[in-house]
């Protein structure tokens, strides 16, 4: 990989692999699949629980039976 | 269970990795060719590096923090040309590691400070700023004609230097301790071998006023006088050379 | 603090502290008649003083099982108290140094206290000292809540934050005895980057050890931030602080690149400690507090989301708009001006985010201090990423560099936007780590709201002014055309302003003991234990009818 394969790549592909990581993480942010997911993520920080989770039996769970969401 | 924590931790690897690539392109994009593109740094000729003595002095001015308040870069304006003299070249700065360009102007630019004054201004001003200029707000550095200079280990610092690419001679090596005590001693053995090595047009003065004692006065105002002066390029450049 | 720690920590605590010593005596031996010594026997004092720490409560009885179900938050409390340690010192060597610019005299014919050595220990004690210590405690306290699993152990969190205090402690102390890279914003020398660099990778491999133990799925925003905060800064750190020890027995050292090189690494890592430790670590902060503190989730989850790859793609390119018309080539400085401009779309998709996530809780920011600090911090990182894009453009740039212009518009950024999203964070975080119903003096909230508010605003105005001005003075031409004022001309103009801004930093000081005490006083001054985590709600009940945390919407 020297100085003129750089140039060239740059000036050729380059500005098109920015679009494309560009579309890539739009696409990601507005894929339908993932809506939920966000949502859950956005209202996720509001709850008032402030317990770690921890891997027990049900119904030992200190915080009673309230999953993570 | 296992299969869960291996997505998990594919998430947060791929986010990782996601991160560092693209944080990684823009430095790699405007740094390397930087190191690979020949005309960044014009040539040079006869460039000479700085004598144990000014290495000494820069050192000081690193720090004291004096690149805090002075710029050594004069851009290519017509204004800051018409204050300061012509416009610095990257060339100039080739052999400072690190470079002092400097981002505010609390002070003057300096990079052609190096003949502007004599050595009894520089240290006048550097005993009381306001001795000389009195409206100036720059701390007094009087301890610095008081306090002999450590040079035993120049020798080091010239080889550390070396390493990552002045071209330092051995012959200047061996001998730093003593060139920079003869830089500042003109009627000594000592400074005949300061020109040899590094070109009849060093400063070879007593620069403080006191021969005799090698002060960190001497290095300091050593080193401001040799600023813009280790090549004549940016002259040359500026007269369409 | 050892009491928490397991019979298997404290063995590993003792031989991680018998190494930080080792290292010391190392030093100092080989650093005599150096600084290189004096750091020495600081980093022994600090081995040793932790050594007599773990040894006194060695016998301690263990914690039992049941600390697992809950958050380990001391750190996050010790975090935050130190925090506020430096940045009252922080802001009152920055005062100081304001106040010799008004007069030389005030540096009392000493070496250490002249302003060029004073000035990074403003510039390191308020960004590393204040806000690496916010963004430690903050992101700890986050990542647990987000990923809803406890730290996996309790010495790493105490490692990061301890040995990152060292780093600062080494950092400051050696610039009062001239030791510097005299690389802004990375003066430290080689030893002490190198101890940086052991702290932060543990640091970072923390985060991926409580990543892994998540049960949330999907990783909240916050620690998106937070991640690319750590990652970033390691990789702009290592790269820029490559340097040639003089010796193992010399603090000095040279470093790896010269010249053009040199000044495009220094400013690639010079603006990228402004995005990703400045930026990007308090979004983090940001994107976790403000909702919190308002009740409501982010106004859109998905903006910030391409906010956050579009602020760590193009910050990385804008470095170089700090070298226009140098000797930096052309094409470099295009490319700093063009990412620079195109910043400003993700950055105020992140200030329009959490504007808008007010939206329908503007009777909260009326009435609570906290909530407002918040909201003022969002409204200045707007205004300070417009300012930046706008003087990156060459021609502005031509005027504006080298002046005060540069000052204000990093005291925008420092005042406005990052300490006042850090003490708004802070007044949240303090009555949740310490169980208290509300700050000691939610009033006193309130007074320093206005004190920084007012000690900004002061500060901000008289930068502008004086660098607007001399920027214009130098590039005056009388008629004769020759230039109109000498540099001296220039300095006598600039006093008015030096002495507003050292007012307004005073303001600002002010604001942060303010908060100190009352930290100070919320810490000791136990009330009745609050049942779950419950903030300082507005001063009057009465005047908004909220008294409860507002259930999730």
């Amino acid at each position: 990989m020297d100085h003129d394969f750089t140039v060239w790549f740059s000036k050729s592909f380059g500005l098109f692999y920015l679009i494309a990581l560009s579309v890539i993480i739009v696409a990601y942010a507005f894929w339908p699949s993932n809506k939920k997911r966000f949502d859950d993520a956005a209202h996720s920080i509001l709850g008032d629980e402030d317990k770690p989770y921890r891997d027990l039996p049900i119904g030992d769970q200190p915080n009673g039976d309230k999953k993570w969401r | 269970m296992f299969n869960l924590h291996y997505r998990l931790e594919r998430k947060t690897i791929g986010l990782v990795l996601g991160i560092i690539v693209v944080a990684a392109i823009g430095g790699a994009v405007e740094i390397i060719p930087l190191f690979t593109i020949h005309q960044t740094v014009e040539e040079a000729p006869g460039m000479r590096v700085y004598t144990p003595l000014e290495i000494a002095g820069r050192n000081i001015y690193i720090r004291e923090g004096c690149y805090a308040c002075h710029s050594q870069m004069i851009r290519t304006l017509r204004d800051e040309v018409e204050r300061y003299g012509p416009y610095s070249l990257a060339v100039e700065s080739k052999y400072d590691h690190p470079m002092l360009w400097g981002s505010k102007r609390t002070g003057p630019d300096i990079a052609r400070m190096g003949n502007k004054y004599s050595d009894e201004w520089h240290v006048r001003h550097l005993n009381n700023p306001r001795d000389v200029v009195p409206e100036s707000v720059m701390p007094h550095y009087s301890w610095l004609g008081r306090t002999e200079l450590r040079h035993d280990d120049l020798g080091v610092h010239l080889a550390a230097l070396r390493k990552v690419g002045v071209p330092y001679t051995d012959d200047m090596i061996a001998n730093a301790k003593s060139d920079a005590y003869g830089q500042a001693s003109p009627d000594t053995p000592f400074a005949e071998g300061v020109t040899k090595r590094y070109g009849a047009d060093t400063n070879v003065r007593a620069f403080d006023g006191k021969p005799g004692v090698l002060t960190e006065m001497d290095a300091m105002v050593a080193y401001l006088q040799i600023l813009g002066k280790l090549t004549d390029a940016a002259h040359k450049h500026a007269a369409g050379g | 603090m050892v009491a928490q720690l397991t019979k298997n920590e404290r063995q590993v605590a003792l031989l991680i502290l018998l190494a930080i010593s080792l290292w010391g005596i190392a030093m100092a031996v080989a650093g005599r008649g150096d600084p290189l010594g004096v750091h020495g026997a600081i980093v022994l004092l600090a081995g040793l003083g932790g050594i007599f720490a773990v040894i006194s409560g060695y016998y301690a009885p263990e914690p039992d099982d049941s600390r697992l179900d809950r958050y380990f938050d001391d750190p996050s409390r010790a975090g935050i108290v130190l925090a506020m340690v430096w940045v009252v010192a922080g802001l009152f060597v920055g005062d100081w140094i304001a106040w010799q610019l008004v007069n030389p005299n005030l540096t009392f014919d000493a070496a250490w206290s002249s302003f060029g050595r004073l000035r990074p220990v403003h510039t390191s004690g308020v960004i590393f000292g204040f806000g690496g210590n916010a963004l430690i405690a903050t992101s700890f306290y986050v990542l647990q809540r987000t990923s809803r699993a406890r730290l996996p152990d309790q010495l790493t969190p105490w490692f990061v934050l301890l040995g990152y205090n060292l780093f600062c402690v080494l950092a400051a102390t050696g610039y009062l005895m001239g030791v510097t890279q005299s690389k802004e914003y990375a003066e430290p020398e080689w030893y002490t980057d190198l101890w940086l660099d052991v702290v932060w990778i543990t640091y970072f491999v923390l985060y991926l050890r409580t990543l892994a133990r998540r049960k949330e799925p999907h990783i909240y925003v916050s620690n998106w931030y937070y991640m690319a905060f750590i990652l970033v800064v390691a990789m702009l750190h290592i790269v820029n602080s490559l340097a040639i020890p003089v010796s193992l027995g010399h603090a000095k050292s040279y470093s790896a690149f010269s010249g053009v090189q040199d000044a495009m690494t220094q400013w690639w890592y010079g603006h990228n400690a402004v995005a990703f430790f400045l930026t990007a670590g308090f979004l983090g902060m940001m994107y976790y507090y403000l909702p919190v503190r308002a009740g409501r989730p982010i106004f859109s989850y998905r903006l910030s989301i391409i906010s956050f790859w579009g602020i760590t793609f193009m910050y990385m390119w804008a470095g170089s708009h700090h070298l226009h018309y140098t000797a930096l080539p052309h094409w470099v400085q295009t490319l700093g001006v063009t990412f620079s401009v195109m910043l400003l779309v993700p950055s105020w998709a992140s200030a329009g985010n959490a504007l808008l996530t007010l939206n329908g809780a503007w009777h909260k920011v009326r009435d609570d201090a906290t909530l407002r600090f918040m909201m003022v911090a969002a409204v200045f990182y707007g205004i300070v990423t417009f300012e930046g894009s706008f003087m990156a453009i060459r021609p502005v740039n031509a005027l504006s560099h080298y002046t005060d212009w540069t000052v204000g518009h990093v005291h925008v950024g420092a005042l406005g936007w990052v300490a006042m999203i850090t003490f708004g964070a802070i007044y949240a975080s303090v009555p949740w780590l310490w169980k208290r119903q509300r700050m000691y003096s939610p009033r006193l909230v309130e007074v320093h709201f206005w004190l920084a508010l007012a000690g900004t605003v002061i500060y901000v105005f008289a930068m502008w002014n004086s660098g607007i001005i001399q920027g214009l003075m130098w590039r005056t031409y009388n008629e004769s055309g020759t230039l109109a004022y000498s540099f001296v001309d220039t300095l006598i103009a600039m006093r008015p302003y030096y002495i507003a801004r050292a007012i307004g930093g005073l303001l600002f000081l002010i604001g942060a003991l303010v908060a100190a005490y009352n930290i100070w006083m919320t810490i000791r001054t136990a009330d009745q234990p609050a049942d779950e985590r419950v903030g300082d709600r507005p001063v009057v009940p009465a005047l908004t009818g909220v008294s409860a945390p507002q259930p999730a919407e």
